[in-house]
């Protein structure tokens, strides 16, 4: 680690957060979305941990297992609900998806 | 005990409104009734112990609860009960309970019954709080509950669209009234510092003020005065509000409410000892409203409206009584003319319901043997107002007539005048209305009966206050332990021991007190003669009379025409101008442009939201990386 500044894990993680971001700006597939939104948590788990590192403290690592766990409910509930949507409309496009809007 | 005492005086009245008041619909009538009668039963009693106590203790003074308190300014809820509220209190109450349970006969079978009942009782504690009230504050108080409940109750058939603006004129005129009774007050805080009344008499007294600022004091408390106490030029609303229920027009529009103009002058009397340029307008006022009231009471043919203006002009005696400095005298006609004006008004309403409702006198005639009751007390209260020797009437009357000689001659012979026309027009009313032939219809004719009891009672009782109400304050000649018992009664409050009689000194020899009461006598005797004659050559009826004087008298002096001219009217248009113009020139325009300039923006803005949510999450971005940038630079 000491190799590497930890200043370089931040720049990381913001690269990752604005691809994240520019990723649900820009496409349409649901799970490209899904992906970009797991991409956009992990640059911030990423961020807890190179702050950690630098204080020295640990509440950023509890702060991790906390949302890694919270992804991975997230993830399963996101994607049976992709799954039922395709069943039912034959397409993963957000933008077919208007039906409640009026 | 006396705090005791004084708390159920002011507050039964009040705990019976809240009852009627709430539960009003759900109460069988009777009871609602004499729920009403009981609660101001009770404040008669309880007066009658305070009495006792007053006449052996003296006065006192009782504080509920510190109401506020502003750097100098301190008021207290305050009772005071001395001689003169205490003798306010026995009126109120005691008529009062009368009046009460007069109502339960005239009110039966009126949807209202109920609401008639809580308005009653709610003027009773208002009226309490205005007599007993020991700062101006308090009285103040009281002053407007009575000016509402005196709205109120005109308006009661408020179905009627005429009844309801004399209901309004009623109180409009009374404001302007309580302007000045506000300013009056303001004043005395500014000069004395206080608003406590004893400590203003006591400090009036002492002489330290200048006497011009004392008489815009009295001046302006004197406005009040003649707002409640219909004097000119605001005494025109008294005879419209007679489109209230008769019990009504006994209690507060002649027995009590309009009394309070003269208690407020002789509450604050020490005040009015120095204001010498104010007692001689109130002289002068006095005597205007008497006569002015006199004249068109003459010439009015609904029975309400002769004693309207009958009261009207009794008013104005008293407070003639008042300028010229008698103010036990006008305490005591105002109790005389509280027995028998409530009498009159009474025995009117008991008329009125034998006719089916029917007002107009010409329509009436020949009820001596039909009603017999109503028509024996409505006699006996005739011949007090009229004052017939030895009957209650005469007794003040005289009184004022001999105090007002003292003063000034020319004063009396108006004086005079004016108790002759009194005369005149009361044994009209009489005459035309039980003597002669029945000249309503067949109906009214076959309907015609008396009174039930609850309504014959109460005249009997008032008919034996009127005929005996006179011993209250028997003429000084007479034997010191039994003459000007309250006159005496009144100076035992320290600050009033100018009103004793013994301290002031008759410049009149016996001789002519002994004439001028004989003149009375016989004034009155051949007044009756005349009268009677006159309308006995035409068989009681009114014909109509077609002098141009008359004419004016009907038409009430064109006081209304002229007041609408005057005032209203100018008012009227200079609100149309305003409207017109300011409003729709300008003010409106001005406001309506901020409405359409946001109107505009928000045009523009609502594309923005388009309900597309990548848009939305876009915006959202854009939003952080301006901020971002914007910390950054």
């Amino acid at each position: 680690m000491d190799l590497i500044g930890y200043e370089n894990y931040f720049w990381l993680s913001t690269a990752l957060f604005s691809i994240g971001i520019l990723g649900i700006l820009i496409r349409r597939n649901m799970i490209i979305l899904l992906m970009c939104i797991e991409i956009m948590l992990n640059a911030a788990n990423l961020m807890f941990i190179a702050f950690a590192y630098k204080w020295g403290n640990m509440d950023g690592h509890i702060f991790v297992f906390f949302s890694m766990l919270v992804a991975a409910a997230e993830a399963a509930v996101g994607l049976a609900l992709m799954v039922l949507i395709y069943r039912k409309f034959k397409t993963v496009d957000i933008s077919y998806l208007d039906k409640l809007k009026f | 005990m006396n705090h005791l005492l004084v708390v159920l005086v002011v507050f039964s009245p009040l705990v019976g409104f809240l009852i009627n008041g709430i539960l009003g619909k759900k109460l069988p009538e009777k009871l609602s009734g004499a729920l009403g009668t009981l609660a101001v039963l009770i404040s008669f009693v309880s007066s009658i112990l305070l009495w006792n106590h007053v006449s052996i203790h003296g006065g006192f003074e009782t504080v509920l609860f510190n109401w506020l308190a502003i750097d100098t300014l301190v008021l207290d809820f305050g009772f005071r009960v001395d001689a003169l509220s205490i003798w306010m209190m026995l009126i109120i109450s005691g008529i009062g309970t009368l009046i009460h349970l007069y109502s339960i006969g005239y009110m039966h079978g009126d949807k209202g019954f109920s609401r008639f009942f809580a308005y009653l009782n709610l003027f009773v504690f208002s009226m309490f709080l205005l007599v007993m009230g020991n700062n101006l504050v308090v009285l103040f108080f009281g002053w407007e509950g009575v000016g509402l409940c005196s709205y109120l109750l005109i308006g009661f058939w408020y179905h009627n669209v005429a009844y309801g603006h004399a209901a309004r004129k009623a109180f409009i005129m009374n404001r302007i009234g309580d302007l000045g009774l506000l300013l009056g007050i303001f004043l005395i805080f500014k000069v004395f510092g206080t608003l406590h009344l004893a400590t203003i008499a006591e400090l009036a007294s002492a002489n330290l003020v200048q006497p011009q600022i004392i008489n815009w004091i009295t001046f302006l408390l004197f406005i009040g005065a003649m707002g409640k106490s219909a004097q000119i030029p605001l005494f025109t609303w008294l005879p419209d509000a007679m489109a209230g229920p008769t019990p009504v027009s006994a209690l507060i529009h002649a027995a009590t409410m309009v009394t309070a103009g003269i208690y407020l002058v002789v509450r604050n009397a020490n005040l009015y000892q120095i204001a010498t340029l104010t007692t001689q307008i109130i002289l002068i006022i006095g005597l205007a409203t008497s006569i002015l009231a006199a004249l068109i009471g003459l010439y009015q043919n609904d029975i309400k409206k002769v004693l309207a203006y009958s009261t009207v002009s009794q008013l104005g005696l008293m407070f003639v009584a008042l300028g010229v400095g008698a103010y036990s005298t006008a305490m005591f006609h105002l109790t005389t003319h509280a027995f028998f004006k409530a009498l009159l008004f009474l025995g009117a309403g008991s008329v009125i319901h034998a006719m089916g409702g029917e007002q107009n006198i010409s329509f009436m005639g020949g009820l001596k043997n039909k009603i017999k009751t109503t028509h024996i007390t409505f006699l006996i209260g005739t011949l007090a107002i009229i004052g017939f020797p030895l009957f209650s009437g005469f007794f003040s009357k005289d009184e004022i007539l001999e105090k007002v000689f003292e003063y000034s001659p020319i004063a009396w012979g108006f004086t005079l005048f004016s108790a002759a026309l009194t005369a005149i027009y009361m044994l009209r009313l009489y005459f035309v209305v039980f003597l002669g032939n029945f000249r309503g219809s067949e109906t009214q004719k076959a309907n015609l009966h008396e009174s039930p009891i609850s309504m014959t009672l109460p005249l009997m009782i008032l008919a034996l206050l009127s005929l005996f109400g006179g011993v209250l304050n028997l003429p000084h000649f007479l034997p010191e332990n039994m003459s000007q018992f309250l006159s005496h009664w009144i100076a035992s409050i320290p600050s009033m021991q100018f009103m004793a009689p013994s301290s002031h000194e008759h410049h009149l020899s016996q001789t002519i007190i002994f004439g001028l009461m004989g003149l009375a006598i016989v004034l009155v005797l051949v007044l009756l003669f005349l009268v009677y004659r006159f309308y006995a050559s035409r068989q009681f009826n009114i014909l109509p009379n077609q002098s141009r004087f008359s004419k004016l008298g009907e038409n009430k002096f064109f006081v209304d025409e002229i007041y609408n001219h005057l005032f209203v009217k100018q008012i009227e248009s200079r609100s149309e101008f305003l409207y017109k113009v300011f409003e729709k020139k300008a003010v409106k325009p001005f406001i309506m442009l901020f409405p359409r300039i946001f109107g505009q923006l928000g045009k523009v803005f609502q594309r923005v939201q388009d309900g597309n949510v990548e848009n939305y999450l876009l915006y959202f971005v854009l939003g952080i990386i301006s901020f971002i940038l914007l910390i950054l630079l």
